[in-house]
């Protein structure tokens, strides 16, 4: 057992808290209230090796694996969860395409999503009758000679309005899971668009959009993956990404922590600090372990994607905790505030409204609770029937 | 034992109810978004008799109980928490405290407009540095002959910029603690007396929030209600039964959030069939419906030893307790069942999950009710 980070490790760690703080923390309530976060920003994000974390250095990427790629999310994500998230799908669609994409796909896309000429890579999914269940998806994918043409809608497609490169899900056939493909659709293609942002809750710099495909020609040379294979890439790109809102969560579960402890060393009532009453300090001890424990499961996903092991159940796990206490935790920050936190002054409130949607994207908590039991169950079936 | 409400309860819950279905609930999106004070649907709500729900017939009010006043404000919530913060605290708070404790006179130049809702009332209590201890509060006031010059800051004041009426409560005495506070009605427009917004909450964000600012504010000594050095214990049975009509309020807030997850999971199909069919949201649907149910007892049997007039203190912390967490749970829950359209605007299960907050924090907080719980149960044990 080794909980020590790497020397590479802690770097990652120690550069990205530095950015956070110093180029993201201060302008996150700006970047909300315009809705908007800027490209050169994302370019900033480059430079410092943000957007292609797990991926070679051969494409531009930091190749500093999957725990780096975990502690950088944390930090980007205590400081503006919405850029958070951008940078996470960006990282997951360079990820696809290098595990499932042909040479010349790595090439032409990689450096483009890692080195932040794209905005944004998107990754679409979702629509409007299918979330948890994916494969109910509707959106079709025609072949016509050397071509395909896609036809349908996504829904809530993270940056899929600012996107350089987005992979589409769509049908290829009416076999199931089996008959869905995925195609790499670049933002600029004709009968491709996006739908006004939606009006959220909470990531408001970030732009969820409706994407419509109106006979989108694509060649198959953008067919990401085979034909039919669509549906395992999605649940392999998920397994990953649940790993990312597990660290996002972290993150702003932390920097809800650290602002509450804060605030209840400085404010007074009754004559004392509120940090000495124990309610208080009870409320600051459950907010740390719960952050520790989910943390921890969190590294335990990292590690075993980065040992390439079977990761999957771990990842679920970590995402289902992890995002269940960050609520609880952002919820007890605004408690602890007063009526303070109630106001938008303090940052309370948008970690408050920020984090409620970890427990619904990439698989509510239903779905991870759905995953971590049939792993169990299959384990258990697995092993009566060796005995 | 009775539970049943009587009819004219009913009939009254009912005229609530569809006001909000046809008028509120269409708008509370918008109002919502651009932080906008409701005003014409205020008026709409004096015009039926809610703003002074309590108000004898005498004082132009609607002559009602605590039960009643519960009941309006459940129903308001369910449509829209904002516009059931300002009827809550109009009513309960500002117009309460005048008309219980103060003189004819003062009923008659301030309670029959307010409870027409030709005013709106405002009720200061918490400063910056004294919310949950709100004893601590600085706000002055010093005789100077027929007058109190008023001096100090409030904070957090619902009603605060669109109010005429307010109530403020300072301290007259420095020494004297609890006993050292006195309660003034302030109109405004009085001199050295102004308003600051308060924009951009979490939630509750039609209702007006604001600072107000006191600045040598001289006050004719009629304006004083009841006695000097009477203030705060006024002050504290406001507050008990402002807590029953913020656990109603609770209760409205779940309940709008119930229904909409009830009826969205019985519409949303996955995986070839409505959601309303997997246990897991069945078991959310159940505990929703489980705690307001409990909540609501609570909240009701408060409300009825109130308007019975025996002692309701415990029964309303406990009343506001228990119904604002209740609707922090059915909040969550109820974004968790509409999944990723829960999270926008669209729907409206976002907008009550950022009000329900409010009520674990305003009137006396979740640990402040603990608190006062506490302390009379250990009060009875020791008896
Ligand atoms: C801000 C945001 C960004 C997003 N970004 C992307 C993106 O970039 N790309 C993309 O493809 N998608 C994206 N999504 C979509 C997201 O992944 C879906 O919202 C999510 O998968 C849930 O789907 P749904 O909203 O349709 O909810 P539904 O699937 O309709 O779920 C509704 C409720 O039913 C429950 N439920 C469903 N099935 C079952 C079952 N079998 N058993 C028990 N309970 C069940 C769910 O857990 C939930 O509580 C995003 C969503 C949001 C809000
Ligand atoms: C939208 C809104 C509307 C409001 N309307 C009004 C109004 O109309 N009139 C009015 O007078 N006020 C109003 N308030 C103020 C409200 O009553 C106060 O915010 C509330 O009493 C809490 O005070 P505080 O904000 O100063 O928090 P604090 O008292 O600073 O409390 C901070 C945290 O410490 C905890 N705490 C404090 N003391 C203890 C203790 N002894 N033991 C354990 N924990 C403790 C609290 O529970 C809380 O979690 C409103 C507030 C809001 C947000």
């Amino acid at each position: 057992m080794e909980f020590a980070l790497s020397s590479e490790q802690t770097l990652v760690q120690e550069n990205t808290a530095r950015f956070a703080r110093e180029r993201l923390a201060p302008s996150a309530k700006a970047r909300e209230e315009a809705h908007q976060i800027d490209h050169a920003l994302i370019q900033e994000m480059a430079e410092h090796g943000l957007l292609g974390v797990n991926i070679p250095a051969a494409y531009g990427g930091s190749e500093a694996g999957v725990v780096a790629y975990a502690l950088a999310l944390r930090e980007v994500a205590g400081a503006d969860a919405s850029v958070a998230v951008t940078m996470a799908v960006t990282n997951m669609v360079s990820e696809v395409i290098h595990r499932f994409g042909s040479s010349a796909q790595k090439e032409n896309y990689i450096p483009k999503l890692v080195g932040g000429e794209y905005f944004a890579g998107a990754f679409a999914l979702s629509e409007t009758g299918a979330g948890s269940d994916a494969a109910g998806l509707k959106t079709r994918a025609q072949k016509d000679g050397d071509a395909w043409v896609l036809n349908g809608e996504k829904m809530w497609i993270t940056s899929g309005d600012q996107a350089g490169v987005i992979v589409v899900w769509a049908r290829t056939s009416d076999e199931g899971t089996k008959g869905i493909s995925c195609f790499l659709v670049e933002g600029d293609t004709p009968g491709l668009s996006a739908g006004k942002p939606e009006e959220k809750m909470g990531l408001r710099a970030s732009h969820t959009v409706a994407l419509s495909l109106d006979h989108v020609r694509v060649s198959d040379a953008q067919r990401l993956g085979q034909v039919g294979e669509g549906f395992k890439i999605a649940m392999l790109a998920l397994d990953g990404g649940r790993i990312g809102i597990g660290a996002q969560s972290c993150g702003m579960a932390a920097a809800a922590l650290r602002e509450s402890v804060s605030y209840a060393q400085e404010r007074q009532q009754f004559k004392k600090n509120l940090a000495s009453f124990q309610a208080i300090q009870f409320k600051l001890a459950d907010m740390a372990t719960h952050l520790e424990a989910a943390w921890a499961l969190v590294l335990q996903a990292a590690w075993l994607k980065e040992e390439n092991q079977p990761f999957s159940q771990q990842a679920a796990m970590a995402k289902l905790y992890a995002s269940e206490k960050a609520n609880a935790t952002v919820r007890e920050a605004v408690q602890i505030f007063g009526g303070y936190g109630y106001t938008e002054e303090f940052k309370v409130a948008r970690f408050y409204r920020d984090c409620r949607v970890t427990q619904i994207y990439e698989g509510t908590s239903e779905i991870q609770r759905l995953v971590i039991a049939r792993a169990l169950l299959k384990q258990a079936a697995q092993s009566q029937g060796v005995s | 034992m009775d539970f049943k409400l009587s009819e004219e309860q009913v009939l009254l819950k009912d005229t609530v109810r569809r006001f909000v279905n046809e008028r509120v609930m269409p708008e509370a999106r918008a109002w919502d978004r651009d932080e906008k004070f409701p005003l014409e649907t205020v008026q709409e709500i004096a015009a039926m008799g809610l703003m002074g729900v309590r108000v004898d017939p005498k004082w132009e009010g609607s002559g009602l109980g605590c039960t009643e006043l519960a009941l309006v404000v459940e129903e308001l919530a369910r449509g829209d928490g904002s516009l059931a913060l300002t009827v809550a605290s109009h009513n309960g708070l500002c117009t309460g405290h005048i008309n219980m404790f103060g003189n004819d006179a003062q009923q008659e130049k301030y309670v029959k407009d307010l409870a027409q809702g030709k005013k709106l009332g405002a009720w200061g209590l918490s400063e910056p540095g004294s919310g949950s201890d709100a004893v601590a509060m600085l706000t002055s006031a010093a005789r100077d002959g027929d007058h109190f010059v008023i001096n100090g800051s409030k904070i957090f004041i619902t009603q605060g910029t669109v109010g005429d009426v307010y109530v403020v409560l300072a301290r007259t005495d420095k020494e004297k603690g609890p006993k050292g506070v006195s309660a003034f009605i302030l109109e405004k427009g009085m001199e050295g007396f102004s308003q600051k917004p308060m924009k951009e909450k979490l939630g509750m964000r039609s209702s007006d929030t604001a600072i107000l600012n006191f600045d040598e504010v001289r006050v004719p000594a009629e304006n004083m209600i009841g006695l000097e050095g009477e203030g705060f214990i006024q002050a504290l049975q406001i507050l008990d039964r402002g807590r029953i009509t913020i656990a109603a309020l609770a209760l409205g807030l779940g309940m709008g959030a119930f229904e909409a997850s009830r009826r969205y999971a019985m519409e949303r199909r996955q995986f070839g069939k409505p959601i309303a069919e997997f246990q897991a949201i069945q078991w959310k649907l159940a505990n929703m419906a489980m705690e307001l149910e409990a909540a609501r007892l609570l909240t009701y049997r408060a409300a009825h030893l109130c308007d019975q007039g025996e002692d309701f203190s415990k029964a309303a912390s406990m009343a506001k307790l228990f119904a604002s967490e209740a609707a922090m749970r059915a909040t969550d829950e109820s974004i968790q069942v509409h999944g990723g359209y829960g999270y926008t605007a669209e729907f409206p299960v976002e907008r009550y999950y950022r009000d329900a907050k409010l009520c674990t924090i305003g009137e006396g907080t979740s640990e402040i009710q603990r608190m006062v719980i506490a302390r009379h149960i250990l009060k009875d044990a020791a008896n």
